[in-house]
């Protein structure tokens, strides 16, 4: 294949940055909480350093993630506002999962699938973090009474199983649509990316509505 | 506290596995707490005091001969007094041991998440395993009797054990010894009953007619039981639950939403496993690289 001689930039460096800090707090917390929740999977507490270790760390990396998501949220809330041509792509995502792009209506910046995504984690996150307070035995054990933390115990499992569910969505999706991890990692898609998956945005990007910064040689 | 043989585990926390409940022939073992004959002269916590080692801090005069004033990490057993005026208009004062409680189906057991950190005995004693506890409190939300502390200093949870290293060796707990109304009795679950029946006669020929043993069922029973003179109403005695039971939403969480949760999770990921196995990656296709430097192409020439 020929490789393009320009490139698009997509996530800035401290978009990666501020991702990969998300991603790394989520993931451990996943271990952490799993190994919590299901005695099957206890032995990832052994990553931690033990149990002990595991259950004292947990909350600390919840209060990081709230904080780099905080971050995530000021970075992208505008770019996944939700459009019209967002349904128009709902109704033909039975396209989108078989790879058919030609019956995809062409969609902008983010599809409705990685608005989803991002909508989701907003509403998770806070609910993870303030259920989690709550059940945080070390200090804020005696702050609300013993009905009030069985609830919270649950609401904050359902939660982080949610949450876990739509994480794996978000993974594979970038496994599966090629190209969209180096997004991540180098910043950069090529134009040929932009096509195939965000056909507005490449369009946007041509008539100057982002400025022409974004555009750039390949490195 | 103590961590007897393996093969004398009839329940272990957070375990697949079967416990081989090996002594499974042993007598079930109570304690019946006589409230009707308790002088409130603290004794048995003393004595618990002293066989566990334990020294709570001193605190502060509450205006009430309840002291400590409540459980806590070093105060396992704690005599609390409710002063009650019944419908005569008389004054009674209602002096209960409160302590673990020792549940035949064990709220804290089952909500705990570190396997082994509590286990249940074949003669019923539910133990916590310090070593393996992890602070995480979730046994705190599975008692439906409030009673398991968390240690500040280890973030350790701890309760009564029932004393079960002595009765490991036949001795009977710390307290029992103690008491010097005999109104705590210990002994196989079978007899303890048969006891209280005869106090209970005793008390409604006395004039208390909803005397009454205190056994939970809903709990599957306990191993520490009263013998209440209000048996109508527990919550007289300083808040003794009337109907405990393990809590819905503990039930909810450690019951049916764990195996969900993880077969979801696998789901989904086998679901991506096989997607891409089958539809396969979404690349770029060259076509697409010639369309999108054409569409930066045009924008280039158009100023």
């Amino acid at each position: 294949m020929s490789r393009p001689k320009t490139v698009i930039i997509r996530y800035t460096m401290v978009n990666r940055i501020n991702h990969w800090i998300t991603a790394i707090c989520f993931v451990l917390l996943t271990l952490s909480g799993l190994a919590m929740f299901h005695p099957l999977l206890f032995w990832l507490s052994e990553l931690f350093g033990g149990g002990q270790w595991m259950r004292a760390v947990h909350p600390w990396i919840g209060c990081l993630l709230l904080l780099s998501y905080i971050g995530l949220i000021i970075q992208f809330w505008r770019e996944n506002l939700v459009r019209r041509d967002d349904i128009e792509w709902m109704k033909e995502v039975r396209y989108v999962v078989v790879n058919d792009e030609e019956h995809v209506p062409p969609v902008g910046r983010n599809n409705a699938g990685q608005k989803f995504v991002f909508w989701s984690m907003t509403f998770l996150i806070p609910v993870l973090f303030f259920t989690g307070l709550v059940i945080w035995e070390v200090y804020f054990g005696e702050a609300t009474s013993i009905p009030v933390q069985r609830v919270a115990v649950l609401i904050h499992s359902l939660a982080a199983i949610a949450a876990i569910l739509v994480w794996v969505v978000h993974v594979y999706a970038a496994i599966w649509v090629r190209d969209s991890v180096r997004a991540m990692t180098q910043g950069y898609v090529t134009p040929g990316w932009a096509w195939r998956h965000h056909r507005k945005w490449l369009w946007e990007l041509a008539s100057g509505q982002h400025g022409k910064t974004s555009i750039r040689k390949r490195p | 506290m103590s961590d007897l043989q393996s093969q004398d585990y009839v329940r272990r926390s957070a375990s697949t596995m079967t416990p081989p409940k090996a002594r499974s022939y042993e007598d079930q073992v109570a304690k019946l707490i006589d409230v009707s004959r308790c002088i409130g002269c603290k004794a048995c916590q003393s004595a618990c005091m002293e066989w566990n080692n334990l020294r709570q801090e001193v605190g502060h005069f509450e205006g009430s001969y309840q002291n400590p004033n409540d459980l806590s990490p070093d105060v396992w057993t704690l005599m609390r007094f409710a002063e009650y005026e019944n419908e005569h208009g008389n004054l009674e004062w209602l002096i209960r041991k409160d302590g673990c409680m020792h549940c035949e189906d064990p709220g804290c057991l089952k909500a705990c998440p570190s396997p082994g950190a509590i286990v249940q005995y074949a003669n019923g004693i539910v133990d916590f395993i310090s070593d393996k506890c992890i602070g995480c409190g979730y046994c705190v939300k599975g008692c439906p009797f409030d009673i398991p502390r968390i240690s500040k200093t280890d973030h350790k949870s701890y309760k009564c054990t029932l004393c079960s290293d002595r009765v490991s060796v036949g001795l009977e707990p710390a307290c029992v010894k103690a008491c010097p109304t005999g109104a705590i009795m210990f002994g196989a679950k079978s007899d303890m009953k048969d006891w209280a029946q005869e106090r209970i006669v005793d008390l409604k020929s006395r004039g208390f007619e909803n005397a009454g043993l205190y056994d939970p069922q809903a709990v599957g029973g306990t191993h520490v039981m009263y013998v209440l003179h209000h048996a109508d109403k527990p919550s007289l005695y300083s808040g003794l639950p009337d109907k405990p039971q393990i809590s819905p939403v503990v039930e909810a969480w450690k019951g049916i939403i764990k195996p969900l949760a993880v077969a979801g999770v696998v789901l989904a990921a086998l679901s991506g496993f096989f997607h891409w196995i089958t539809a396969g990656p979404n690349e770029v296709t060259e076509e697409d690289e010639a369309e999108g430097e054409r569409v930066l192409d045009e924008a280039e020439k158009t100023p």
